[in-house]
This record gives C-alpha cells, structure tokens and sequence, in this order.
C-alpha cells in the first residue's frame, strides 16, 4: 500500500490501481453523507478532481494520484457514502485505476513514511 | 489561537475530547468524539449539552424602575411587541436599521422590573452600544461572569427535574430563576434546535459543576457547534450573518410571525422602530422575495453560496442559498435560500448550481421537521 500527501492511499491490484482515502482523512471529514464518483473510461492527468466528498461539515476533492483511466468506481457509496467512515481502507474505496506504468508509485510514501507525516 | 477568547469552561470541553475552533472570537467546540452526525441525533433521540456562553446576555433595567419604560424603550428598536410580553415570558426579535434590514436577533424576556435580552456573539458589543444610545431612560449592561449552557431533547425535561423540580412544569418560552446549590440559575424553557428544551445562564462559579451533573446523567451527551447547526437548519431557524443580516428584511426573513399586531399599522404602537416604513409597507404589500426551504433531490449537499436558477439552462441566477447541507435526521440534504416571490410556492422546483451542474432542489415549507416544543 502506497500513501499520498493528500491522504489517499493506493493499492496495486493486479495491474490496476485502487484508490481511497485514509482512516486519518475520514476522521478528519468526519461523517460522509455524500460521494460524487467520476465516470468510468474517463481518463486523468495526475492532480485531477475525480471525487467530491461531502461530509457534514464540507466538501472536499480527491485528486488522480497519477495519469491513467478510471475503469471502475465503487457504486456502494452513492447509497452508502457512510462506508467511507466505517471501513476506509476496505468497502470504502472509491475508484480503480488502469495505470501504464505501475513505477508512477514509487514516488509515494510506504505506510511508516505516511504515520510520521501525520503523527 | 492566540487573539481567541476562551470559555469560562475550555477546560471542560478540553477534557471531552472537543475540537476546538475559532467561532465569533471564540475558541469553541466544534464537534466532540462522537461527531456531529451521532451528536445530532443523540439529542433528537435523548438530549445534548451545548455551550452558549459566548452569547451575549444583557440586562435592561428602567432607571424609574417601571418595566413599561424598559419595554417601550427596546421597542424603540425592534418591531415587536414588549410591551405586551408578560412576566416570565419570553420572546423573539431582532433589530433592524433605518433601511429596514436586520442589525442581530435575539431572545427578550420580561423579568418583572428589567428586561433580560440574549444576543448573537458576533454582535453583543455592537448590540450593547445600540441599546445604551437609544434607551437614555434604562441602565444597559452586559451580564459577565455567567455561563449560558443549552440542554435540548426530548429528555431535557426529565434531565433538568432531577436538579430543579418543577423544570417541567415550564412551558414553552417561560423563564424563571430557580436556586441550585446556592446559585441562581436563570432558566428558559427555549433553544434552537427545534426540540423541547432549556437555555441555562448560571454563575461561572458554579457552571463547571452544573455541566458535569448534567453530563452525569447517561441520556445527555456534549454537542458542538457543528450539530447545533444542522439541528437549527433542520428547525429552519436563522442563523445571523447568514439567512438573514442587513441586506434582508424580516418580512424577505419570513419573520413576520415575530412581528405582532400592536406594531403593525392599524396597531396600538404601529412602527416606531428603525426602517419601519419599509417593513410596514412590506407587510402588507408583501416583499419581492422571500426566505425559504429547499429540498435537493439525489444526496448531493447544496452548501451555503450556491446560486439558484428558475431554469436548467440559461438565465441569471435568481437567487442564492443562505445555510445548507445534510439533515441527519431527515438523511438527506436540505437548504434555506432566497427567492423571488413568484417561485416561493412549495413544490416549485428552482436549481441550485452545485461545481458547475445545475442540479433540481424544490421550494419545501419550514421547518423541515415538525418542532416539539411544550407549548
């Protein structure tokens, strides 16, 4: 797992990357009431809004972690945007990526360099 | 947060894990570990804990020592009825300019031979100095060393009766000073979130060890700031500086039920207070736009600033949302904006530009939930 400055977090599955945000960023929002997921087959230059999050308090944007093609987004929240609270890092993802090169990655931070950057 | 006032009770809000923000030069909880969501229902199902104190409490006292002068005298200033307001009871109002807009709302209550008058933080000193210009003939001053604690809920009656025991037998908008372990407390049977309730103002001295009693009691948990506004707009009340401020009159404010007949034209005391030509003429003409409920279809939060739409294509906007975002106890978003009158008919649907989509919200009446006050 690969982590972002803007609290994102990046798994490699096969050769796709998922993408959510982290139980830090989630707590920080506080509760989510309302996901707006971007349309699949879109593609994304890295910094890109793919994603407002509304929680009761504001909305925030997730940005494309890297270039690539969004080709799944998770449907559970449009009904469910409370599952990014309750399971970040598992039924709270939001989207799947097709990256060409799977060393754009590297760049982020491993789990360790991420807890030091919000400890 | 240095230039921050702090509440004479941080510390307590420190020690139940609140995240502090600055709010109207205050350092105020915001939300506590349970966050706002919970907090938000908790007090809709039991009750909640708020911290007020940053209000400004001001009593008004006739220098005749005749309530008749003090009533008169602030309805110099608002277009309500004072005079008429009997002992231990209390009322809303706000101030208004000689434009006919509003300076700051407020609660008033007759206290036998003074007026005890409840205003907004963010406006107590500019208040203080209206009132003391315009009412030669009172004493006019702020309360100090009182905090302001609001417990709201359907179980705040049975909570505060174990402390006071005739609580309950207040009715909705009465005031009385009741002792409690050697203190006074000056007790309202008010607040702002829509459901039955008290507004407490008690000594400083003994603030921190009435909140913890309160606290004590399993049905009551300590709400932010940021529940206590999703409460207020699910009650469809106004907050100042942003439903309503200068630029808005009452009668544009849906405010006309604040307003009673003795200051009405054809009343005992008609105008008489700042801008009421205008105010007057809207009465009875009507205003060209007016406060209202809005319902988002989908789940999307339509956020203060959004600008509204007649049409879902073209046009200018033809209004602008005041207070908005999540209902938690209606799980969906929910707003108050401004409207031209014509659209101001419930079920009309208006669009709200949400990140540059033009998404359908509908005129709703308010409140969005019914209030359960004792009436």
């Amino acid at each position: 797992m690969k982590y972002t400055q803007e609290h994102e977090w990046l798994r490699v599955d096969g050769d796709l990357v998922v993408v959510g945000i982290t139980a830090y960023a989630a707590e920080q929002l506080g509760d989510v009431v309302f996901v707006e997921l971007p349309e699949i087959e879109t593609q994304v230059a890295q910094g890109d809004e793919v994603v407002v999050i509304e929680s009761v308090k504001a909305a925030s944007d997730i940005l494309a972690p890297v270039e690539g093609e969004i080709v799944e987004v998770n449907a559970k929240l449009s009904d469910t945007p409370g599952l990014v609270n309750e399971d970040p890092l598992g039924d709270g993802w939001m989207f799947k990526m097709k990256v060409d090169d799977l060393a754009a990655l590297d760049e982020f931070m491993d789990e360790d360099e991420y807890n030091d950057m919000i400890a | 947060m240095a230039d921050l006032k702090r509440l004479g009770l941080h510390d307590l809000h420190l020690a139940l894990g609140g995240k502090m923000v600055p709010f109207a030069g205050y350092e105020m909880p915001v939300q506590y570990p349970l966050g706002v969501m919970k907090e938000h229902l908790h007090t809709r199902a039991a009750a909640g804990l708020f911290d007020v104190s940053h209000m400004g409490q001001v009593i008004v006292a006739p220098k005749d020592g005749r309530i008749e002068t003090a009533a008169l005298a602030l309805e110099r200033l608002i277009p309500v009825d004072v005079l008429g307001l009997a002992p231990g009871r209390q009322r809303y109002g706000f101030f208004t300019d000689a434009t006919g807009g509003i300076l700051d709302d407020l609660m008033v209550t007759n206290r036998g031979d003074h007026l005890y008058v409840v205003v907004n933080a963010a406006c107590k000193e500019a208040d203080l100095a209206h009132m003391q210009a315009a009412m030669p003939d009172c004493d006019v001053g702020m309360v100090g060393g009182r905090a302001l604690l609001a417990l709201q809920g359907p179980e705040a009656a049975a909570v505060l009766s174990r402390l006071i025991p005739d609580a309950g037998d207040f009715a909705f908008m009465d005031h009385g000073i009741r002792p409690w372990q050697g203190v006074d407390l000056w007790i309202s049977r008010s607040g702002y979130t829509g459901e039955d309730g008290y507004e407490i103002s008690v000594p400083d001295l003994a603030a921190r060890a009435f909140a913890d009693r309160l606290l004590a009691d399993p049905a009551v948990q300590p709400i932010g700031l940021g529940a206590r506004d999703s409460l207020r707009l699910e009650a469809g009340l106004c907050l100042y500086g942003h439903d309503i401020d200068t630029t808005t009159s009452p009668v544009e404010g849906a405010l006309t039920w604040a307003m009673q007949k003795a200051r009405r034209t054809g009343g005992a005391r008609a105008g008489g207070f700042p801008g009421a030509e205008r105010i007057l003429r809207e009465l009875a003409e009507g205003a060209t736009r007016s406060r209202v409920g809005l319902r988002p279809e989908g789940r999307a939060p339509m956020r203060e600033g959004t600008l509204l739409f007649a049409t879902v294509e073209g046009g200018d906007p033809v209004g602008r949302i005041t207070s908005g975002g999540f209902g938690p106890s209606l799980d969906a978003p929910i707003a108050m904006g401004y409207l031209p009158s014509p659209l101001c008919v419930r079920g009309t649907t208006v669009y709200g530009d949400v990140r540059g989509k033009r998404l359908p919200a509908t005129v709703t009446a308010l409140p969005f939930r019914p209030a359960t006050y004792k009436r």
